[in-house]
């Protein structure tokens, strides 16, 4: 009976979503607010990181979409499925081919380029909800940089835990100016936002809220001088396809002997490594 | 090969889709989108509130691809929403030019233009009609015919349209706590998020589309003893609300159709300086939602009143109760615990397991 503009969403909206995205890249960090629609995926599915993507995105481009790591896992392939569907763009799963990879919980483990445009899902923007529920008191804390609640929290954990006890979702502070959630990506991850060569969008659709770190912004997890921050350790497991040591490891059990073994997270690299092996052999 | 684990997405999503496609049809039963405009009023009426979104079609057609899942109904209306440019705003539209269908009022016995019981399940008693089991399309046209073959008495000559508002016999007194005049331009939280504190058009529009049974909770917790008072109902209306749209400021408005609403007013007491002496006076809460939704308009009046006068219970809290209501935001984020989570979750037992080998020795 209708048909469906490109991309989606009208183009008022993907307007002031592309305002909103363009505000954020000039202020790294700050959180932008932006009206967001409902879309056709739940809200809380990713619908942040798709309207960015689909504000973004025309004829040319080349999209991956990864969820937890994988390209074929069920979220992303259901969103790969409706940009695909609404705009016709190339999908790939090879993170060098695309131009604009939408990912949720994962930064892929090859290096991004500037010709790039990471798009990550955001569930919770506010590095500071935990400490403070009030919206309208958050907001000033970030306008006064009073960032001594983020601190404290992690003091706290430290005192209780000898150690910080946040696992994903590790607070940073961009640009020297802003904290801010990287997203629920693991703390393995926030070293690859410092200094990155790509654009990295952050779209938080529930919450209404777009923030940016625009390429070679610098970007520090947030620690002690006498608790440095630490990444998750994976000492001595390797992944037991490709061997690789030097990156985010799924645990799974072998369902025949109950044996735990490690799998390279980010899936289209393993396999990529794989087929790089068969060809040497 | 071992990464089968995280293999085999597509296939497994069109099989899973192609079984909710299945479980619509399995029966051999069908159901026109007609059918369920002319028969499930509560249910359209319900999803067109929360989805924002006035279409009976439309409606009709969420409940039909829905299978009458409510929550799902809604979003398919919300994210057809988004995919509509929004050229024009309706004009001002005032609640004493409705053509009436049911208008009561719990304050006083009698009100002028008198109380209009019209369609309502009020007076019904709940009892399952298990005749409705048997019945046919035959004996639905048969008893349409005898209901309009009924003689209507001339007393029924009242007028329905421009009836005056309770509110404004009160106002007349002196009665009705006075406020500035406040026009200004409406927010459209649609095309702005909001920020804190909020303006009161603000606060209305989130109410409005607000889950029904979110609103109604907040509501009775507001009556029940986590908001002011208990406040009385002057004045439920329930008609046709004609809509205008103006292309400039000069043209007469068009007519573009008219929307079934409700609207509440409830009076509730408060004290109020007057020069040397203290007095009770009434404020108004507000409540307006589309179709015929009495329940929610009236715990939206409630829940108006509370946002408005400040308190230090939850329902006094604009971001507690604005940040809560919204239908697609909360199932959405509730449901979005079903994705998988294991890289966080992968994150937090590593930490687990050096926090138990290393953690501090109390």
């Amino acid at each position: 009976m209708r048909e469906v503009p490109f991309a989606l969403l009208d183009e008022q909206s993907k307007k002031e979503i592309r305002r909103a995205i363009l505000k954020g890249v000039a202020i790294p960090g700050y959180q932008v607010p932006f009206a967001s629609r409902e879309m056709p995926i739940g809200r809380g599915w990713g619908t942040g990181g798709l309207q960015v993507t689909l504000a973004l995105i025309g004829k040319e481009d080349t999209l991956k979409v990864i969820d937890q790591g994988a390209d074929d896992s069920v979220n992303a392939i259901n969103i790969k499925k409706l940009v695909q569907k609404t705009t016709g763009v190339e999908t790939t799963s090879r993170t060098q081919d695309a131009s604009i990879v939408q990912s949720r919980h994962r930064i892929p483990e090859v290096p991004l380029t500037k010709e790039q445009i990471l798009v990550l899902q955001v569930p919770e923007p506010e590095p500071l909800r935990a400490i403070e529920r009030s919206e309208y008191k958050t907001k000033r804390y970030h306008a006064e940089k009073e960032y001594s609640g983020a601190y404290l929290m992690l003091f706290e954990q430290i005192m209780r835990y000898n150690q910080t006890s946040q696992g994903a979702d590790y607070p940073v502070l961009v640009n020297g100016r802003y904290v801010m959630n990287p997203s629920p990506i693991p703390r393995f991850d926030n070293p690859k936002i410092d200094s990155n060569e790509a654009l990295i969008l952050f779209g938080a659709g529930r919450e209404k809220k777009i923030y940016a770190v625009p390429p070679y912004t610098n970007v520090q997890s947030l620690a002690f001088e006498d608790y440095p921050f630490v990444v998750e350790q994976f000492e001595g497991k390797i992944c037991r396809e490709t061997g690789l040591s030097n990156v985010f490891l799924d645990e799974l059990t072998d369902e025949k002997t109950g044996e735990t073994y490690y799998l390279c997270n980010d899936t289209s690299y393993m396999k990529e490594v794989l087929a790089r092996k068969v060809a040497v052999k | 090969m071992a990464y089968v684990a995280v293999r085999g997405g597509a296939e497994a999503i069109e099989a899973s889709l192609e079984h909710l496609q299945y479980e619509r049809v399995k029966e051999g039963a069908y159901v026109a989108v007609e059918t369920l405009q002319a028969t499930m009023r509560g249910f359209l009426d319900q999803v067109m509130s929360e989805s924002s979104l006035y279409s009976e079609q439309l409606a009709g057609l969420a409940m039909k691809q829905s299978e009458g899942n409510v929550e799902e109904a809604i979003f398919l209306l919300r994210a057809h929403r988004s995919t509509l440019p929004r050229l024009y705003y309706s004009t001002t539209t005032d609640a004493r030019n409705m053509f009436v269908l049911r208008r009561i009022s719990a304050s006083f016995k009698d009100i002028p233009g008198g109380q209009i019981l019209g369609a309502s399940h009020d007076y019904l008693h709940r009892l399952l009609n298990f005749d409705l089991l048997q019945e046919t399309a035959a004996d639905v046209v048969a008893q349409k015919a005898e209901f309009e073959a009924i003689e209507v008495p001339d007393e029924s000559e009242l007028p329905l349209e421009n009836l005056p508002k309770v509110m404004d016999y009160l106002r007349q007194e002196g009665l009705i706590r006075e406020f500035p005049e406040n026009d200004a331009e409406p927010s459209d939280i649609t095309k702005e998020s909001m920020a804190f504190p909020t303006n009161r058009s603000q606060r209305l529009q989130t109410l409005t589309r607000g889950q029904t049974g979110t609103v109604t909770s907040l509501g009775y917790a507001g009556l029940r003893g986590y908001g002011a008072s208990h406040p009385t109902v002057g004045e439920v209306r329930v008609g046709w609300q004609s809509i205008h749209v103006a292309m400039d400021d000069e043209d007469d408005p068009y007519y573009i159709g008219a929307i079934k609403l409700t609207e509440v007013e409830s009076f509730i007491p408060v004290n109020v300086d007057s020069e040397d002496k203290q007095v009770l006076e009434f404020d108004i809460g507000y409540g307006a939602c589309f179709g015929q939704n009495e329940t929610k308009a009236i715990a939206m009046s409630i829940v108006d009143h509370a946002l408005e006068t400040g308190g230090d219970t939850p329902i006094h809290d604009e971001e507690f109760v604005l940040l809560h209501v919204d239908t697609i935001e909360s199932t959405g984020f509730i449901s979005h615990l079903k994705m998988p989570h294991y890289v966080t979750f992968q994150s937090k037992l590593e930490q687990m397991r050096t926090i138990k080998k290393e953690g501090k020795s109390l």
